[in-house]
């Protein structure tokens, strides 16, 4: 199968109505890429989705709809292929040597993976915090928070300022650094740290975050609070959360889908429903084993 | 069990001791070197010496100016031309380099890094010296100085560059930044006081080249800043000094080695310091 790489996408301005958000090749200010949306919600829809890393098939036919602007969890055993999942998700898992993908993923009824969807435009619609939180060293707090921005070329210092402190605020971050913006982002408590990434992924206005993990390398305290920011986000964003803690699965998410691999090793969903009903009532075995404890 | 502790300890404390020793002699004959060449050459010095040009055996006086200026000017015009070159091929190596193309790159540049100077004066020579210009000169001097300086770029920039964690890359993807402008804002700036290491270890190794030069800018006892015209440079001016029989050349040749230290040393200050973060290292 042939990936569209980055950059390949080309598109004839003006032949397409509504515009397409995921092709668009000039990069806007985020604040008109916002307004052009118009009723963006962030739904997203996985569709027989399967991923390989060489010959190596990681997910196997995987469908689920993630409702916007709630909290999705995938759960699941070591392996399983929860985050090559959500990696599919804004086209972050071709960025891995000789990985491909088959399906689609959907993002408010639009193909990630249509042949002018451009990786980059995509992965500005769908940010992502990873396991271990990652701000840029050589930056400031600040320039973490507007890198998004900043390599993109926006210099406007107001405009930067505006997204720096609303993005740190709603990351609720902002009071913890507000004296210490020019400080380096690795100077910052681990906690911290994950919440100055969320920030920096809030900056370039994405309807949906993905995060991987995004607390495991947290201790408890700073585990609650990126947490409470999940559920107090989820009212603007779709969130999908990869975790194999249960407890945090059930703390946070609205819905909750569970992977496991079959016998080729290649990663399943074997229950998807409300996460409620998932960890009170599952309707497959193998769903009420894994919730009980009872292997993984 | 007595014994073998007392074994243990000993074997720990000898080999503590062989690599503090490994470690002074080092020390030592860097200073030695260091302290020799300021004893012999602390006597040439004066300000004459910084902004005269050489005179003839028997003169008094005199300095060494062209030198410093043409060795600045060579490895400026060489750094030009292969600073850019070596970072780009760094890039290429370690941001997109697989396969067979990218091995066959990585053994060029390790044989060229492995080739001795002179081989590459003699290229120049025979390409810029007797063909292209049809004399000695700085231009030619400069692109075997870039010749030289392009495989130590290529090979300490490209480690740096490697040592970027990929979570950083996958940040900066995530965040919608195309590939090339993660490289460029964030994996480079990230390795930067690396690159400039490399940088910087390579105009001090060009700088002290002797050999490519006496072929391709051959000297210059007078001030000139035509590249196409013969070109003085500070390793040349050591040599013609050290190989002259009269005492009072020999103490300029140590003065000369002195000054070539301190350009080079200043150069690499200059150039952290120009090149030194916004952001104070924690």
């Amino acid at each position: 199968m042939e990936l569209e790489r980055e950059g390949s996408a080309t598109v004839t301005l003006g032949t397409k109505e509504p515009k397409s958000r995921l092709t668009d090749v000039t990069v806007s200010m985020p604040q008109e890429t916002k307004a052009d949306m118009g009723e963006a919600q962030g739904g997203l829809e996985v569709i027989n989705l399967s991923a390989w890393y060489g010959s190596f098939r990681a997910i196997h036919d995987i469908s689920l709809s993630i409702p916007a602007r709630a909290v999705t969890a995938i759960i699941g055993p070591s392996g399983c292929g929860k985050s090559t999942l959500v990696r599919c998700i804004n086209r972050m898992h071709e960025v891995a040597p000789a990985a491909w993908v088959e399906g689609k993923v959907l993002l408010d009824g639009e193909d990630v993976y249509a042949p002018a969807a451009d990786p980059v435009q995509v992965r500005r619609h769908i940010g992502m915090v990873f396991q271990k939180p990652n701000p840029f060293p050589m930056m400031s707090v600040y320039d973490n928070v507007v890198a998004g921005l900043k390599l993109e070329g926006v210099r406007n210092k107001a405009v930067l300022d505006e997204v720096a402190e609303s993005c740190l605020r709603r990351a609720a971050l902002w009071d913890e650094v507000k004296d210490k913006l020019s400080a380096s982002g690795t100077a910052l408590s681990g906690g911290q740290q994950q919440r100055l990434c969320i920030a920096r992924a809030l900056a370039v206005k994405p309807e949906a975050i993905l995060m991987d993990e995004p607390c495991s390398a947290l201790d408890p305290i700073a585990t609650l609070a990126i947490e409470d920011l999940i559920r107090e986000l989820s009212q603007n964003y779709t969130i999908v959360i990869v975790t194999h803690n249960m407890q945090q699965a059930a703390r946070v998410s609205d819905m909750t889908g569970f992977l496991m691999m079959a016998q080729d090793r290649a990663g399943v969903l074997v229950e998807w429903g409300e996460t409620h009903k998932l960890f009170t009532n599952p309707s497959d075995k193998r769903t009420e084993d894994y919730i009980t404890g009872r292997f993984g | 069990m007595e014994g073998r502790l007392q074994l243990r300890y000993l074997t720990n404390h000898l080999m503590m001791g062989l690599v503090t020793a490994c470690a002074v002699v080092c020390a030592v004959a860097l200073l030695i070197i260091l302290t020799y060449v300021i004893i012999r050459g602390l006597p040439a010095l004066n300000i004459d010496f910084f902004t005269q040009r050489p005179l003839p055996y028997g003169e008094a006086g005199g300095g060494v100016a062209p030198a410093i200026l043409g060795s600045l000017a060579m490895i400026g015009v060489a750094a030009f031309m292969g600073v850019p070159i070596g970072i780009g091929t760094a890039i290429y190596l370690s941001e997109f380099g697989r396969g067979r193309f990218a091995l066959i790159v990585r053994f060029t540049v390790d044989l060229v890094a492995g080739m001795p100077s002179i081989v590459v004066g003699v290229f120049v020579w025979a390409l810029l010296v007797r063909h292209v210009v049809g004399n000695y000169n700085g231009l030619a001097g400069s692109v075997a100085l870039a010749i030289i300086m392009i495989p130590i770029v290529t090979r300490t920039v490209e480690e740096v560059l490697r040592l970027v964690p990929d979570m950083l890359r996958e940040a900066s993807l995530a965040l919608g930044i195309p590939k090339w402008r993660t490289i460029l804002g964030v994996v480079v700036p990230t390795a930067r006081s690396g690159v400039v290491t490399g940088v910087i270890l390579s105009m001090a190794r060009a700088g002290g080249e002797t050999a490519p030069l006496l072929l391709t800018s051959l000297g210059n006892q007078f001030f000139s800043f035509d590249f196409f015209r013969p070109m003085a440079a500070l390793p040349v001016q050591i040599y013609n000094y050290a190989v002259a029989p009269y005492e009072d050349w020999h103490t300029k040749a140590w003065g000369s080695a002195l000054v070539l230290i301190l350009v080079i040393s200043i150069l690499s200050f200059v150039t952290r310091w120009v090149t030194r973060g916004a952001l104070t290292e924690r």
